[in-house]
């Protein structure tokens, strides 16, 4: 560090943080330059959280030095990074949902609300971060809440915007907007440092990565120039394992069948299902594609058995040849249903209860209750089970669900349902929060259990994954679901414009 | 028959200013994120006080001014139930409550069937010479037009302050206001004590100049209609008085079909302001996104720092 002229905006020095005897951060030496976008790559629990935390003031480093534009300070509080210009954005948003965009920004950066509705709407414009400042966030998309963090940073003019996986949160049509934005404020003196974990958004948004592993620095690298398997070998330490994927057997038998089904949406500003039907056959894995918001969520609903129909209409939707339209979750369950919502906490576990009681809670027909009795020790064999082979990291089987990180309990809920032995598996958003070393495990034990005959239906956003495990793919547009195609007789072109609702293309070809 | 309903409509100012100045006290507090069920019992114990010192000193104000007092220093016991040694909500408040029924009939057993002179209706010049309007809402005593001052007061500074802003927040998310520097503890902590302090001024009215005598038991279940009324008013202060005054109404109801001769049994009328109370609560809690978006939604929950 010869070079005084360009001065480095933040620089961490030797940065050290331990919880007991894990070492959360080890030595991490990190600079960022004025107007670059910074990323921190790793894996989940590699130690990203706990640094960021450190440069924004949620707690103190056991040793090391922060440097903030060339001189050491002791960053004792988020008051006092937001005061010396560093702004962050949680992956948990701190808005209050009863009060309007404004009152909240009005929280941290006190002004008259007339004057910040201005001010809000002039940021908006300037970054093409588009919200109504008098409107309640309750009603408010993920992406808009995003946006309304976002301005609330840049009103207090950061120096440093910390970002903590932005797009984990966003549908992936909001994600190229979220980029946009980003990329203006370099320009206008702000760095950015980009927290994330997926390899193409690095590449496509940042100047410069730091990877880390396992607490440490792996290294550093240009993600404009290196390619994404150069990246992913610093960050999980090996090539990424990619599911081995042969043809399933096109003959088993039809395990779920749904015809014809039609449904108004619940929630008024939701899409109506349109005589959508679909049959997914025993040992093969079905994809739905599709921007979510097409009546996804409903769809699942219905198929998982949170929302039943009526008696007459029961056979719209069959499972193992019987009608089960109008049978509620837990008798769909008992007749071969596993099932993987979207929602990790509150429909796929109840937060505040522990792993193991969290198992109880679908696997209870497998052997753990006898006579009304929980068999405590069949329980929690189960949970260390599920625990050991999908590589959850936490503390053990007492944990709460609530305390395990967003991937960290998706691995362990798909896990459980995989261990149900189902005949019938409808996963939705299967790798949704979960590091590329683990998504491929997880993929690769969908295909495993579809080997040993399981009929699996697979709900996802991301087309790569979808095209990695499914056999035949279906894409749903405004309620409708298209006719399914061979996956391996279609590209990602010819779904892609499907997603937007040109489905005529592909009409009468395979089934 | 005009007279009859001068009288009631005049007569419902009166009932419904405890009911008011208790659930607008009660709605802070909720608001917060605190239910306090002892209202009842700090009503009592204000009521209890304020007339023993009304009936010594001869001054209402002194009367309201301990009432409040003693109320407040009630609360104090609840606060630190629930604030610093983070006891459930319900419970504490429930118990407080009982102890504060229990200290006004101890406190005040000389006092039983005592009388003194209510507070005089306040004669505002033209406006009082009205027909019908004037003795109906230019004939009331001085708390009367407080409360009513009061409730707009309260509900400007519920929408148009930074005390209110924060006083939701706090109510909303705990966790969140925490974390964006605001001290929950000890906003919960004034929400409460406000709550009280117009516990025992509801009490005070009750007894000094609703019905200016003391007897044990004399509030009659007046602190769990105000409780009723926050949620009747869905956490509103404007629809909160409305709720009043027709409770207000409905405390009269038995005296007013008594005196216009109609014959149902009493009793029957004496249960109809409780009777509404549950239609009331099971129509207003069908309106889920109403509630959703005024209700406090960490009602009930205590909050912990993290240290």
């Amino acid at each position: 560090m010869t070079d005084i002229p360009a001065q480095s905006l933040l620089e961490l020095r030797g940065i050290t943080k331990r919880y007991g005897a894990f070492v959360a951060n080890d030595a991490i030496n990190l600079i960022i330059n004025p107007g670059e976008i910074h990323a921190i790559l790793g894996e989940n629990g590699a130690g990203k959280s706990t640094l960021m935390k450190t440069i924004y003031g949620v707690h103190m480093p056991d040793e090391g030095q922060i440097l903030w534009k060339g001189a050491e300070v002791r960053m004792e509080s988020p008051g006092m990074a937001r005061a010396l210009g560093i702004g962050m954005v949680f992956q948990h948003f701190s808005l209050f949902e009863t009060v309007t965009v404004a009152e909240n920004i009005s929280l941290t950066v006190p002004a008259p609300l007339a004057d910040l509705e201005e001010k809000i709407r002039a940021k908006g414009d300037e970054f093409g971060l588009q919200v109504n400042p008098k409107a309640l966030v309750h009603g408010l998309s993920v992406g808009e809440r995003q946006r309304v963090e976002i301005i609330r940073s840049l009103l207090q003019d950061p120096a440093l915007l910390i970002l903590d996986e932005p797009t984990s949160v966003l549908p992936p049509s909001s994600v190229e907007q979220l980029f946009q934005t980003l990329r203006k404020l370099p320009e206008r003196g702000v760095s950015i440092l980009y927290i994330s974990h997926k390899l193409d958004e690095i590449r496509a948004l940042c100047h410069r990565a730091t990877v880390l592993r396992m607490g440490k620095v792996a290294g550093t690298a240009d993600p404009r120039t290196a390619t994404s398997s150069e990246l992913a070998r610093l960050m999980i330490g090996r090539d990424i394992p990619h599911p081995v994927h042969p043809p399933s057997r096109a003959d088993g038998e039809v395990r779920l069948l749904v015809q014809g089904l039609s449904q108004q949406n619940p929630d008024p500003y939701g899409v109506d299902l349109k005589d959508v039907s679909l049959e997914v056959r025993a040992g093969e894995i079905v994809g739905i594609a599709g921007v979510s918001g097409n009546g996804q969520s409903i769809l699942t609903r219905l198929l998982s058995g949170e929302e039943v129909l009526s008696g007459a209409q029961a056979d719209h939707i069959q499972m193992l040849g019987n009608p089960v339209g109008h049978l509620n979750a837990e008798h769909r369950r008992r007749i071969g249903l596993a099932f993987v919502p979207e929602d990790r906490l509150g429909r796929g576990t109840a937060p505040p209860m522990s792993l193991s009681e969290n198992s109880l809670l679908t696997a209870h027909r497998s052997g753990m209750v006898k006579h009304g009795f929980i068999s405590r020790q069949k329980r929690d064999v189960f949970t260390d089970t599920c625990i050991e082979t999908m590589d959850v990291r936490t503390r053990g089987r007492h944990s709460l669900a609530s305390s395990l990180s967003g991937g960290n309990l998706q691995k362990f809920i798909v896990g459980r349902e995989m261990m149900l032995s189902p005949r019938v598996l409808i996963v939705s958003q299967p790798t949704w929060g979960i590091d590329v070393g683990a998504a491929a495990m997880v993929r690769q034990k969908l295909i495993d259990l579809r080997d040993q005959g399981t009929a699996i239906l697979v709900i996802s956003e991301e087309l790569e994954e979808l095209f990695e495990i499914s056999d035949r793919l279906v894409v749903m547009f405004d309620g409708k679901i298209s006719d399914p195609v061979n996956s391996r007789d279609t590209n990602a072109e010819e779904i892609g414009q499907m997603m937007i609702g040109h489905f005529g293309a592909t009409r009468g070809e395979a089934a | 028959m005009t007279n009859t309903l001068i009288f009631i409509l005049a007569g419902a100012f009166s009932t419904a200013t405890p009911l008011l100045l208790a659930a607008m006290g009660e709605l802070v507090a909720e608001k917060s994120g605190v239910i306090n069920l002892s209202i009842e019992g700090m009503m009592a114990l204000g009521a209890a006080i304020a007339f023993m010192i009304a009936y010594q000193s001869g001054s209402h104000a002194l009367g309201f001014l301990g009432g409040g007092l003693a109320s407040v220093a009630l609360s104090l016991i609840f606060s630190t139930l629930v604030l610093v040694l983070n006891a459930n909500q319900v419970a504490s408040g429930l118990a407080v409550g009982i102890l504060g029924l229990g200290l006004s009939a101890f406190l005040a057993r000389s006092f039983e069937s005592l009388t003194i002179i209510s507070l005089e209706k306040l004669d505002i010049p033209i406006l009082t010479a009205l027909p019908l309007i004037g003795p109906v809402a230019f004939h009331q005593d001085v708390v009367v037009y407080l409360g009513l001052g009061l409730a707009v007061a309260l509900a400007s500074f519920m929408s148009k302050t930074r005390g209110g802003l924060i006083l939701r927040v706090v109510g909303e998310d705990p966790h969140i206001a925490h974390s964006l520097g605001f001290k929950v503890l000890r906003t919960r902590f004034l929400a409460i004590s406000f709550g009280a302090a117009m516990a025992g001024l509801a009490g005070a009215y009750a007894s000094t100049v609703l019905t200016p005598l003391w007897s044990d038991g004399m509030i009659i279940g007046r602190g769990w209609i105000a409780l009723a009324l926050v949620v009747f008013g869905t956490w509103r202060v404007f629809r909160i008085l409305l709720g009043a005054y027709m409770f207000g109404l409905a405390l009269l109801a038995d005296l007013a079909v008594q005196s216009l001769g109609i014959r149902i049994p009493s009793q029957l009328l004496t249960s109809a302001p409780y009777v509404m109370t549950i239609i009331v609560l099971t129509v207003v809690s069908k309106d889920a996104l109403r509630i959703k978006l005024n209700a406090p939604i960490s009602l009930g929950e205590n909050y912990k720092p993290s240290k």
